[in-house]
């Protein structure tokens, strides 16, 4: 079977179980699944960018503007259409994203990571700032109807809009790191020089992939704000960004649905580490990703991929 | 004219304390090319560890000027014990793999380290209030600062030109100038690379225990005191350029100066301000302000 | 008789009869004990919050629950457990955000099955949980949050909160400074950067412009939370001369700030204001200066009334941490006694009440406790108000003490129904000139 048509089953199985298991799921692990989706669609803007050689502290901002353009799009512009919600947080943080990769993109390495970084932490001080948002407390986020489907605050509307839209999602990247465009990602990443020798242009790549991602950091975002029902500025802080460069690091970047593996298992590891040891946590967390690091360096993923070179 | 003294002033005492935190930072990049991110955990170690020596001496009678000596060996004890036992026992195994890695591996070590920490002192605060108050005050203009706020430049100022002195005066700090600017070429010359790394990193991390247990006076210790030293740390070794020690002074100068400013004529900018000098630096000096050439790959 | 022989008789057919009969008799019969009620408690067991709150709300809530178990709480709480059901806790750790406090409240009440819900010191959490507790329809008892917004923007009906909320902090602030300086002409505030720091600052410049509108703000330090470092932001506030200091600053934070003002005589000139200041007051006796105006977020702690309740709970909780309880302490045991109280009161309609009576009985209650009585007089019978105190600190021979206490009664300090506390502050306080 051709690699793509290959992930093109896997995620239409995916989105089959999911659809036919969720009646039947208890609401927190149906609640657990649906956060895990929408932080796995963050990192999956990630993958993207990592496989171009681009690490970002930053995916928290955008994260951040779409959960708060969602939030605010109900209040301000009185809309109560989820989809609508999240379709404005995705195009904001496209937008964010177009304008800020004009400085952004002519970084590389470390320096890429720290100014994506300052980004987002400029935006946190902004909105910590901002009363009318509720500073540090946040707001409320609850919409009226998914997709003309009257929905409660949490509920099976919200969580088939979110697998629906990750499973879009993945194949839409998937088509397009198949794609001319998209394989020339790892070719920057390799060496950007022989890159602009064969006349493509690096900057436009990277700007590019710089705005793809962030759309899908704003996707998660809108998606999270509305299962969670609350926005608040810590998801601009660079310890809610640090942890998505963990699921990408800890899934590894083979697969476009590697994210959602590793999103699942971190929520999964954490709400066991809370339950058993709610005094010590924080040493179980650091324990396992040490493990996962030093024994998988690939990621998760390579459990599977044994035999397929990473690209 | 003394409020422009008091912003120099003040300036000038938390880029010491910004100074110090950044230096074992910045060392340990420039020779191991890692982003310690647990960097603000030893320095919470300093500030623990220098709470429960000081504290121990005091009770037990000791002369109180000996607490200023119980500090230093506070934070040569974190360094001589944690430092190699880090190195050894998990960075070694990190060598070669990417750089992002490294970062990560040093993330989960913060989150370790936090807990060991809250482990073995609890959550209670602990007070080491004496070598503050001890040395008096000093008047300048209508403003009276206390003299250990001098200790601390005079910190900041030793350790730099320790530093300096030792990277380009000694024999070992020039075999480690010769690893910071190339690692493979200085193995094939015979240095000895893997016990550079293992001295660096004893070295940095001494540095911010020495932060830690300088500070450890000034505040009552508590849990996450090291959580938000990361942050500016990285900053300033960012503003000032990546393993560069010059570059890290100039850039806790400026960090200090601009939020002095800002705590002094408009204080709701403070906030941000130093993301906004970090992202400023960083739009028109790409790697920061001072940078080591390296050969691009072709 | 010798070893190795037969030492048991023969076990008679008779006997295991009965043996037999009484062992189906007994499993029949209903359990001697009734099934314990499962209350779910989050508060900080890491971070920042932990030593001056989380962990001392978590041992209230360790010894209240063992003590109420035993039947040992003085009158009227002397029945065991609720009723004579046990009290079983789930401990859960508030830190992680608010996303993970969801998943968490979420995972407690579907998956853990608890009763009831008794928790959250953060705004921003409580915040979070309020639509969460009306989707899952479970009985949840907010114990320390300061937000005024939980009640005002809402009408919730399973949620209930048995402390007053931050407004009644910085109302009482405003009163005591200018009944004790009644000449105050400049103020100054350091609160921290978040929103906990901002509304206090924002109350308190309201409530004491209401009352001497010609007051003059020096400057409004607003450091980062958990910063540390304060020599530029004292270094401010002195320049400016102000008579009082106002802060809301609480743990290390406040720790950190006296440290580091008092030794530079900035708290010499200047009265400070420490609105959160009594979980300092235990470790930092030795430092505050005299005349510091310190809150405890109402009766609580030292300034908690000499009832019954308090002479058993104070060295009780004593004698087993070490250290006297705090106020978050005070506002656990609140909590706690307020859903027995609820609870004994809603079974007088049957052994066993269900939630619904439960939460009939919760609107409106009046109870006792440690720090006298609480009545649920707002937010339509779901909001607590209380009394608030304010005292100045005098060190006498080593050791700290009180002076100037005054109380202010729960009506001039917290909002009334329907009101928003914003609107209330700016209106009440000139209409009481």
């Amino acid at each position: 079977m051709k690699p793509g048509r290959r992930v093109l089953v896997l995620v239409c199985a995916v989105v089959v179980a999911s659809i036919a298991s969720g009646p039947f799921l208890p609401p927190w692990a149906l609640f657990l699944i649906t956060v895990s989706i929408a932080k796995g669609l963050v990192a999956l803007g990630l993958l993207l960018l990592i496989r171009t050689g681009l690490v970002s502290f930053g995916q928290g901002l955008y994260f951040a503007i779409g959960g708060y353009a969602a939030g605010t799009a109900a209040q301000w512009l009185g809309v109560g259409d989820a989809v609508v919600m999240v379709a404005i947080g995705v195009l904001l943080s496209a937008v964010a994203a177009a304008a800020l990769g004009i400085l952004l993109a002519r970084y590389r390495t470390i320096f890429f990571a720290m100014l994506s970084l300052a980004f987002s932490m400029i935006l946190y001080g902004l909105l910590v700032k901002s009363s009318a948002l509720g500073s540090t407390d946040g707001f409320n986020v609850a919409p009226s109807t998914v997709a003309g489907v009257k929905a409660g605050q949490f509920g099976y509307p919200v969580f088939l809009l979110t697998v629906g839209s990750a499973a879009f999602s993945c194949v839409l990247l998937d088509a397009y790191l198949r794609s001319h465009l998209g394989r020339l990602a790892p070719a920057v990443r390799d060496n950007e020089l022989r890159v602009e020798y064969m006349g493509a242009s690096v900057r436009n790549i990277v700007h590019l992939n710089l705005v793809i991602a962030a759309a899908l950091a704003g996707l998660g975002g809108g998606l999270a704000a509305l299962t969670v029902g609350h926005v608040d500025p810590e998801m601009a802080y660079w310890t809610t960004s640090g942890e998505f460069v963990f699921i990408t690091i800890l899934s590894g970047t083979a697969s476009v649905l590697a994210p959602f593996l590793g999103a699942l298992l971190l929520e999964l590891l954490r709400s066991l580490a809370y339950e058993h040891a709610p005094n010590t946590w924080q040493l179980i967390m650091g324990g396992a990703m040490l493990l996962v690091i030093l024994f998988l360096p690939s990621g998760l993923w390579s459990i599977f991929e044994r035999r397929r070179r990473i690209a | 004219m003394a409020t422009l003294m008091a912003v120099a002033a003040d300036a000038v005492i938390y880029a010491s304390w910004l100074f110090i935190i950044a230096a074992g930072l910045t060392l340990v990049y420039g020779v191991m090319r890692i982003l310690n991110m647990a960097h603000g955990s030893l320095y919470a170690l300093g500030a623990y560890t220098a709470a429960s020596l000081v504290g121990a001496w005091l009770r037990g009678g000791h002369a109180p000027l000996g607490s200023y000596a119980m500090l230093l060996l506070a934070a040569l004890l974190v360094g001589i014990v944690a430092g190699p036992l880090i190195e050894r026992g998990l960075l070694r195994f990190t060598y070669g793999k990417d750089e992002i890695l490294l970062v990560l591996v040093t993330y989960a070590l913060f989150l370790i380290l936090e807990d060991a920490v809250k482990l073995v002192w609890g959550v209670e605060s602990y007070f080491v209030t004496e070598p503050y108050g001890l040395l008096g005050n000093v008047e300048l203009g209508p403003l009276s600062y206390p003299v250990y706020s001098g200790v601390l430049i005079g910190a900041a100022v030793v350790v730099g030109f320790a530093l300096r002195f030792g990277l380009y005066q000694t024999k070992f700090g020039k075999l480690l100038t010769a690893v910071i600017y190339d690692r493979e070429l200085a193995g094939t010359l015979g240095i000895d690379v893997r016990r550079m790394y293992l001295i660096t990193f004893a070295l940095g991390t001494t540095l911010a225990a020495l932060a830690g247990a300088l500070t450890a006076p000034t505040v009552s210790v508590v849990p996450g005191i090291g959580v938000e030293i990361i942050v500016l740390a990285f900053a300033v070794v960012v503003i000032g350029g990546l393993g560069s020690l010059p570059g890290a002074a100039l850039g806790a100068l400026i960090v200090g100066l601009v939020r002095s400013a800002a705590v002094h004529f408009l204080p709701q900018v403070e906030l941000f301000s130093i993301y906004v000098v970090m992202a400023l630096v960083l739009a028109f000096r790409p790697r920061g302000l001072f940078v080591f050439a390296e050969a691009r790959k072709i | 008789m010798k070893l190795g022989s037969r030492s048991c008789p023969p076990p008679s057919p008779l006997g295991f009869a009965a043996l037999f009969i009484s062992t189906v008799v007994v499993a029949q019969a209903p359990p001697a004990t009734p099934p314990p009620f499962k209350v779910g408690v989050v508060t900080f067991l890491s971070g920042a919050a932990a030593g001056p709150f989380g962990v001392p709300a978590r041992n209230s809530a360790e010894v209240l629950v063992e003590s109420l178990n035993a039947g040992k709480v003085p009158a009227p709480y002397a029945k065991a457990g609720l009723g004579g059901r046990p009290i079983q806790i789930v401990l859960i750790d508030e830190a992680g955000g608010t996303t993970k406090q969801v998943s968490e409240y979420r995972d407690l009440v579907t998956r853990q099955n608890v009763d009831a819900v008794i928790g959250y010191i953060s705004s921003g959490d409580c915040l979070a949980i309020a639509p969460v507790v009306e989707e899952l329809k479970k009985l949840t008892i907010l114990f320390d949050c300061g937000t005024p917004r939980i009640f005002e923007d809402a009408s919730p009906k399973y949620l209930f909160r048995t402390a007053a909320h931050a407004a009644m902090d910085n109302v009482a602030a405003a009163l005591y400074v200018t009944e004790v300086k009644p000449n105050v002409k400049k103020i100054a505030g350091i609160n921290q950067n978040y929103a906990w720091g901002q509304d206090s600052w924002n109350d308190f410049e309201s409530a004491i412009k209401a009352l001497r509108p010609n007051i003059q703000v020096t400057t409004s330090q607003m450091p980062k939370l958990l910063a540390g470092q304060y020599g530029a932001e004292v270094s401010a506030l002195m320049a400016g001369s102000p008579d009082i200091i106002h802060s809301s600053f609480w743990g290390g934070d406040l720790d950190a700030f006296v440290l580091q003002a008092v030794p530079r005589g900035a708290l010499k000139k200047s009265t400070a204001l420490f609105t959160a200041g009594e979980t300092a007051t235990h470790k930092l006796a030795g430092q505050i200066p005299d005349g510091t105006i310190i809150g405890a977020r109402g009766p609580h702690g030292v300034y908690a009334p000499d009832n019954e309740l308090n002479r058993w709970f104070r060295p009780t909780y004593q004698d087993r941490y070490g250290l006297p309880p705090n106020y978050p302490a005070y506002h656990m045991a609140q909590a706690l006694l307020g859903l027995k109280s609820a609870y004994e009161k809603a079974q007088g309609g049957g052994p066993s009440p269900s939630q619904e009576q439960i939460l009939a009985a919760f609107e409106g209650i009046s109870f006792e406790t440690p720090s006298g009585p609480i009545r649920l007089a707002i937010g339509k019978g779901h909001q607590a108000i209380e009394p608030t105190v304010y005292a100045q600190t005098k060190t006498v021979g080593g050791k700290l003490t009180f002076v100037n206490r005054k109380e202010y009664p729960a009506e001039k300090v917290n909002p009334p129904e329907g009101a928003k506390s914003v609107d209330w502050i700016k209106s009440s306080l000139q209409a009481a000139k």
